[in-house]
């Protein structure tokens, strides 16, 4: 029989001015200068305040900030192999609540949060992630996207875009595309088969305080909860390093990326535009793109546009309940 | 077996001690090529560069009521400047200041 756990619950904020001064992810860390990846940690860090525990699978996050035994995190962190950020967060999750069942532990339940990449959440991290959200661990956990594995020098990734240039998947006279396949969707990977969360969402680094909420209502949230943080990467994306935030906000008014949350089978929207602009303008400020030709552009917005209009995947009504009775 | 000076011994399992307020052991002031510099006249406090900072570099001084920025860590990626929502910000090449970062004082 399971004891209640206490847990916390953190308020949500209104504006930019109210959001928490206290860094528990402080300066001095070795990303690049205009690291999106970075920007997402040192809000998500903000947001669940003093009583975290976070893991670290391999990638970014761990390799640059962590290397040299100097780490700029001001709260407990661990490493995890790219492999088991998932399982390790079930450990540490699983302890809490026998300590706090047995009397051992007079605090609250404390946030776990994975910070995983695209790498280590949806594809050497998959079989992890997986398996804490269908044993129903009370954890968050982060894709921080960047979208290629950037610390080993981009490489792609399942959820680098079609027609991205990276190491593997440089342009040339046989592929002139570069990347050939469409991207993985995680959020919509961890709604369609983990009956055990109830709330997900994606955000960005565009929109902090948008972020923030999300990152507070997925921690008062009980049981496994899911965030998908789009973070642009400007050595990877080759861009200019000061357009990080700007490259982001594009990303959301071309279509690219879609802000919403699905609680408990309905999707929200959040920062949706009126009218979507066309995605030439997000490619054309990043130079993994510049070899696309018009018959790829072409391609890339059909993708997009049945993103958008495709049931299912977003859906604008929300999903009808089960039947009460059989 | 090796012969580490006490102060650079390693702990167990690689644990290591929690920073405050930041990490002194990876100063990141000299990799910048240009620096944001304010003009307090114009600033409206609207925090979009202490909230789009990655390296926390600007804070927000509440006795002031200004804002502040951490030469110390300041990287130059001039998200700030990009994202100065009333033109306050300005960026202006490293060396032409009399502090400006040269070289490393000590390889590290």
């Amino acid at each position: 029989m399971a004891v209640a756990v206490k847990t916390q619950t953190l308020s949500p904020i209104k504006k930019i001015r109210s959001v928490p001064t206290e860094e528990y992810y402080v300066p001095g860390h070795r990303t690049c200068a205009g690291c999106g990846p970075a920007l997402q940690y040192k809000l998500v860090a903000k947001a669940a305040g003093p009583n975290t525990i976070f893991i670290g699978p391999t990638g970014c996050m761990y390799v640059a900030n962590s290397s040299y035994l100097c780490t700029p995190y001001a709260v407990p962190w661990i490493h995890a192999q790219i492999t088991n950020g998932g399982a390790v967060a079930s450990g540490i999750e699983a302890a809490y609540q026998v300590l706090i069942r047995k009397g051992k532990w007079e605090g609250e339940l404390p946030n776990v949060i994975v910070m995983a990449g695209d790498g280590g959440s949806v594809d050497i991290g998959l079989q992890a992630m997986s398996a804490m959200m269908y044993r129903g661990h009370d954890a968050l956990f982060i894709c921080y996207d960047n979208e290629a594995y950037a610390n080993t020098g981009i490489q792609t990734s399942p959820t680098t875009p079609y027609g991205g240039n990276t190491t593997f998947t440089p342009p040339g006279p046989a592929i002139p595309e570069g990347k050939r396949l469409f991207p993985k969707d995680p959020p919509q990977l961890v709604i369609g088969g983990h009956p055990a969360v109830k709330y997900v969402a994606t955000a960005s680094v565009a929109y902090p305080v948008d972020l923030i909420n999300k990152v507070r209502k997925a921690l008062n949230v009980p049981g496994p909860t899911f965030l998908h943080i789009h973070a642009p990467c400007p050595k990877g994306w080759k861009f200019d390093e000061s357009k990080t935030v700007e490259v982001a906000k594009l990303a959301i008014q071309t279509g690219m990326w879609v802000l919403y949350e699905w609680e408990n089978g309905e999707f929200k929207y959040q920062h949706k535009p009126k009218e979507y602009k066309p995605v030439r303008e997000y490619l054309k400020v990043q130079n993994r793109f510049a070899h696309l030709t018009e018959a790829h552009i072409a391609k890339m917005q059909a993708f997009v546009d049945a993103k958008l209009k495709a049931p299912g995947i977003p859906v604008e009504i929300p999903v009808p309940p089960p039947r009460a009775t059989a | 077996m090796f012969d580490i000076p006490k102060e650079r011994e390693v702990p167990f399992a690689g644990v290591t001690p929690a920073p405050v307020g930041e990490q002194p052991m990876m100063i990141t002031g000299n990799w910048r090529t240009y620096r944001p510099v304010i003009d307090h006249e114009k600033c409206n406090l609207c925090m979009n560069c202490v909230i789009f900072c990655p390296d926390a570099c600007w804070q927000l001084n509440e006795a002031e009521e200004e804002v502040v920025w951490n030469s110390k860590y300041c990287k130059g990626c001039l998200i700030c400047v990009n994202e100065c929502t009333t033109a306050a910000l300005t960026k202006t090449y490293e060396l032409d200041f009399e502090d400006g970062v040269v070289r490393l004082e000590k390889l590290f």
